[in-house]
C-alpha cells in the first residue's frame, strides 16, 4: 500500500438511518492525500453523522469503503490510530487540566516523545503558563484550540474535524489555517465540516450536503461553475427594500445583502439582467454584474435543497 | 482483531492515570468512600453495640408462690426486665408479643410449686421475640443466670436440702421469630460486604454512563483504546478505594464494637481483594448496560436487593427456601460474608475458605465477559 496514492477517505453508497430518519444517503466521498476537503451543509444535514462513519463510531447501515486504506467496518482500531477526529461538541475532560488532557492522548496513542509533544503542543496553543489549569475553566474558544491541539498532537494522516474554528477568533483561525495547510504540504490529509465561507473557500476540494445527500462536489470554482449561476451586485442605501420588491420577479433566484451591496443571483441570465437593472434604475442605483462567489452558490443550494422548517420536518 | 488491539500495557495504563487524576478531583466521592462506611456502621452498631435494658415483659402466673414473687423480683432486680402486665392466658401473652407490645413473657405453669418441693426440677417459661437477638440478647443471659441467686437467697430452712448443687428448677428460653440468635460478631462483618457492595457497584455503576454523559465518551471511542482497558482501567481506582473501605471498618470493628479477629490479616485482604474485584466487575457492566445515569442507579438498586435480602446479612441463610438459597449462593456477597466470618471469627485459613473464593473468581470471569459482550464500541 503506498501512502501517497491510496485516497485517504474512499467510501460509496454510505447510508445511515436514525428510526424511520434517513439522515445520510449514498454518501460516496474521494479525498486525496494532502488535500483539504470542505464538508458544508444547513444544521440537521447529516455532516457529523458521515463524520463519525468514517471514523469508525457510528456504524453504516449499508456501503463501504477505506479510510488511510483501512476498511471503515473492520480496522477501525487501525483507522482510530492514525486518525485525528475532533468532535463538534468539546469532549476532552473538564475535570482533567490542559497538560494531563494532552498527557492522556500522548499516552493512549503510544507516542515516542510524549512529553516533547505535550510541551509543543502547550507551546504552539500559548497555553504553556497556564498548563496546569482546568479545561472546564476556559473560555469557549480556548476549549476548541485546546480540543484542537489534541486531536493533532499523535500527527495522524488523516484529520476528521467537526467545525473546529466554531467560537475561535479570526486571528487564532488564521494561523490554524496556515497551519493546515503547512501540514498538509507535509502529505497530511483534512475533512473540515465548516459554516464559514472564508474557510470554503480555503479548502482543495469542497462538498455541499443537504437532507443527507451529497448535492456537488469538486474545486471551490467548480463547484460555483456547475450550478451555472449568474450574480449581479448593486451598491446603495435601503438595499432591503430593493431586495423585497426583486423577490419572485421573472430571472431572480435569490437575493442576499452583503453589508453595503445587494447580491442578485438567477439562472437565467437575460432575465436576470433584465430584472436587475430595471429596478436599479427606478432606485437611482448603480448595478454592475460581478462572478458568483462560493456564498451566493450555498444559500443557493440551501434554498434549493428546503426551507429549515422543511428540514426539519423531514 | 490482532492481539495489540485488544489490550495494551500502556494503553491501559493511560486509563488508569486518567481514572485516578479524575478521582483525585471528585470531592464528593471521595467524601462518600469515607463517610458511608463511618456512617453505616455507626447506624447499625447503635442496635448491635447498645445493651438495652428495661425491655418490656409480661408475667403469665399460673401458680402464685414465695418463688415466683421472688423469681419476678430478681428479674426487676436486674433491671433488664420491666414488668408491665400481669397476663390472663396463653392466647394474650402470643397476641402481645405478636404485636410487638412486650419483648419476654414469663409463665409459670400451675403444679410449680408443688414440683419444686418435690425436687422435679420444674421450668419457668421465658418467652422471648427474638427478632432483634442483639437487643434481647443480654436480657436473656441474666435472666438464665437467675435461678442460681433465687435459689441461694429462698430455699433457707427445711427447703435448704434443695439448694445446693444444682438450682431446684430452670428457666427454659422459647426464642420466637429468629430461632437462629444472630449475634453483634455476625453483624458486623456482615456490613463490611454490604458497605463495599453498596458504594463500589454504585460508584463503578457510574464510571461509563458519565462519559456518556459529559460527552467524552465520543472522544474516547474515537481513540485507540480498547473495551477492557477502558473497562479494567477505570476499575483500579477504585480497588484501592475499597481496600480503604476494609480498613475503616476492620478498625471501627476492633475499636467500637470490640469484635475478635482470629485469622490472618492478610488471608482477610485477599479475599477482600477478590470480593472487591467481583463488585467492580458487576458495576461496570451494570455501566455498560446502563443507557445512562438514571439507569445505572437503578440497576444498582436492582443488583444490590438480593445482596442484601438473600445473602444471609439479613435473614438467616438456613432458614431461606431452597430457590433463594440458589440465587444466594450465586452472590458474590454470600461467599464474601461467610469468608470474613470465618476469617474473623474463627480464624479459618486458605483451605478453609477455599470453597467460597472459587465462586467469587467465577463470578468475577463470567460477569466481566458480560461487560465487554455489552460495552458498546460506537454511538449507535
Ligand atoms: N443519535 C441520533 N439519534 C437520532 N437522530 C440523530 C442522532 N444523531 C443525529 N441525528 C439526526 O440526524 C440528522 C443529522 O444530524 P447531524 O448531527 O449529522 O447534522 P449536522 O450536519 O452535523 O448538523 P450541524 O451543522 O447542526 O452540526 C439530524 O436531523 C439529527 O437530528
Ligand atoms: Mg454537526
Amino acid at each position: 500500500m503506498n501512502a501517497a496514492t491510496t485516497p485517504a477517505i474512499d467510501v460509496r453508497g454510505l447510508n445511515k438511518s436514525f428510526g424511520d430518519k434517513h439522515v445520510v444517503s449514498d454518501l460516496s466521498l474521494q479525498v486525496q492525500p494532502g488535500e483539504i476537503f470542505g464538508f458544508l451543509g444547513p444544521n440537521g444535514s447529516g455532516k457529523t453523522t458521515s463524520i463519525r462513519m468514517l471514523c469508525g463510531l457510528l456504524t453504516p447501515d449499508s456501503g463501504s469503503g477505506t479510510c488511510l486504506g483501512y476498511d471503515i467496518l473492520r480496522e477501525s482500531a487501525a483507522i482510530k490510530r492514525n486518525v485525528g477526529y475532533m468532535t463538534q461538541r468539546f469532549s476532552f475532560w473538564e475535570d482533567l487540566s490542559i497538560r494531563e488532557n494532552l498527557d492522556f492522548v500522548a499516552r493512549v496513542y503510544q507516542m515516542p516523545q510524549r512529553e516533547a509533544a505535550v510541551r509543543r503542543a502547550l507551546e504552539g496553543l500559548g497555553l504553556a503558563d497556564r498548563a496546569e489549569q482546568l479545561a472546564g475553566e476556559l473560555s469557549g474558544g480556548w476549549k476548541q484550540r485546546l480540543a484542537l491541539a489534541a486531536c493533532m498532537l499523535h500527527e495522524p494522516r488523516l484529520l476528521l474535524l467537526d467545525e473546529p474554528t466554531a467560537g475561535v477568533d479570526p486571528t487564532a483561525r488564521r494561523d490554524f489555517w496556515e497551519e493546515l495547510h503547512r501540514l498538509c504540504a507535509l502529505g497530511m490529509s483534512v475533512l473540515v465540516s465548516t459554516h464559514y465561507m472564508d474557510e470554503a473557500e480555503r479548502c482543495h476540494k469542497l462538498a455541499f450536503i443537504a437532507n443527507g445527500r451529497l448535492l456537488v462536489q469538486g474545486s471551490a470554482s467548480e463547484v460555483v461553475r456547475s450550478q451555472c449561476l449568474a450574480t449581479w451586485s448593486i451598491q446603495g442605501e435601503r438595499l432591503a427594500e430593493l431586495a423585497d420588491r426583486l423577490q419572485g420577479q421573472p430571472g431572480v433566484d435569490q437575493t442576499v445583502v452583503f453589508g453595503s451591496s445587494l447580491h442578485v443571483t438567477g439562472h437565467d441570465a437575460a432575465a436576470l439582467e433584465q430584472a436587475v437593472t430595471g429596478a436599479a434604475r427606478a432606485a437611482g442605483l448603480h448595478a454592475a454584474p460581478v462572478d458568483t462567489g462560493i456564498e451566493d452558490v450555498f444559500i443557493y443550494l440551501m434554498n434549493k435543497s428546503g426551507t429549515a422548517e422543511e428540514r426539519l420536518a423531514s | 482483531m490482532k492481539g495489540h488491539d485488544f489490550f495494551s500495557i500502556r494503553r491501559w495504563w493511560s486509563v488508569v492515570r486518567k481514572e485516578f487524576l479524575q478521582l483525585r478531583r471528585d470531592r464528593i466521592t471521595f467524601a462518600m468512600i469515607v463517610v458511608i462506611p463511618i456512617m453505616q456502621l455507626a447506624l447499625f452498631g447503635f442496635a448491635i453495640n447498645s445493651d438495652p435494658k428495661h425491655l418490656l415483659t409480661g408475667v403469665l402466673i399460673e401458680d402464685h408462690s414465695e418463688f415466683t414473687r421472688t423469681f419476678v423480683a430478681g428479674m426487676k432486680a436486674s433491671s433488664y426486665f420491666d414488668i408491665v402486665t400481669e397476663l390472663p392466658n396463653e392466647e394474650t401473652a402470643r397476641a402481645a408479643l405478636a404485636r410487638g407490645a412486650l419483648q419476654f413473657v414469663l409463665t409459670v405453669p400451675p403444679d410449680f410449686s408443688r414440683r419444686l418441693l418435690r425436687g422435679e426440677r420444674p421450668a419457668l417459661l421465658l418467652e422471648a421475640d427474638a427478632t432483634d437477638p442483639a437487643a434481647t440478647g443480654n436480657a436473656i443471659a441474666a435472666a438464665l443466670q437467675l435461678p442460681q441467686s433465687v435459689a441461694a437467697k429462698d430455699l433457707t430452712g427445711p427447703l435448704a436440702r434443695l439448694a445446693g448443687g444444682r438450682p431446684p428448677f430452670e428457666v427454659r428460653l422459647h426464642s420466637l421469630y429468629n430461632p437462629e440468635g444472630i449475634t453483634q460478631y455476625f453483624i458486623v462483618p456482615g456490613i463490611m460486604g454490604v458497605i463495599l457492595s453498596m458504594t463500589l457497584v454504585l460508584m463503578t455503576g457510574l464510571a461509563i454512563t458519565r462519559e456518556r454523559a459529559r460527552g467524552t465518551m465520543e472522544n474516547l471511542l474515537a481513540m485507540p483504546v480498547s473495551p477492557l482497558e477502558v473497562m479494567s482501567g477505570k476499575m483500579v481506582p477504585y480497588i484501592f478505594i475499597g481496600l480503604i473501605q476494609v480498613s475503616i471498618i476492620l478498625l471501627a470493628a476492633a475499636l467500637m464494637f470490640h469484635v475478635p479477629f482470629e485469622g490472618s490479616l492478610l488471608t482477610f485482604y485477599c479475599a477482600a481483594l477478590f470480593f472487591i474485584a467481583g463488585n467492580l466487575a458487576v458495576g461496570i457492566s451494570l455501566s455498560s448496560l446502563a443507557q445512562n445515569q438514571l439507569q445505572a442507579m437503578q440497576l444498582t438498586m436492582f443488583y444490590f436487593l438480593p445482596n442484601i435480602l438473600l445473602s444471609g446479612f439479613m435473614f438467616p441463610f438456613q432458614g431461606m427456601p431452597r430457590w433463594a438459597r440458589w440465587i444466594g449462593e450465586a452472590l458474590p456477597l454470600t461467599h464474601f460474608n461467610r469468608l470474613v466470618r470465618g476469617i474473623m471469627l474463627k480464624g479459618n485459613g486458605w483451605p478453609d475458605l477455599w470453597t467460597d473464593v472459587w465462586p467469587i473468581g467465577l463470578f468475577i470471569v463470567l460477569i466481566m465477559f458480560v461487560a465487554l459482550r455489552f460495552y458498546r464500541r460506537t454511538l449507535d
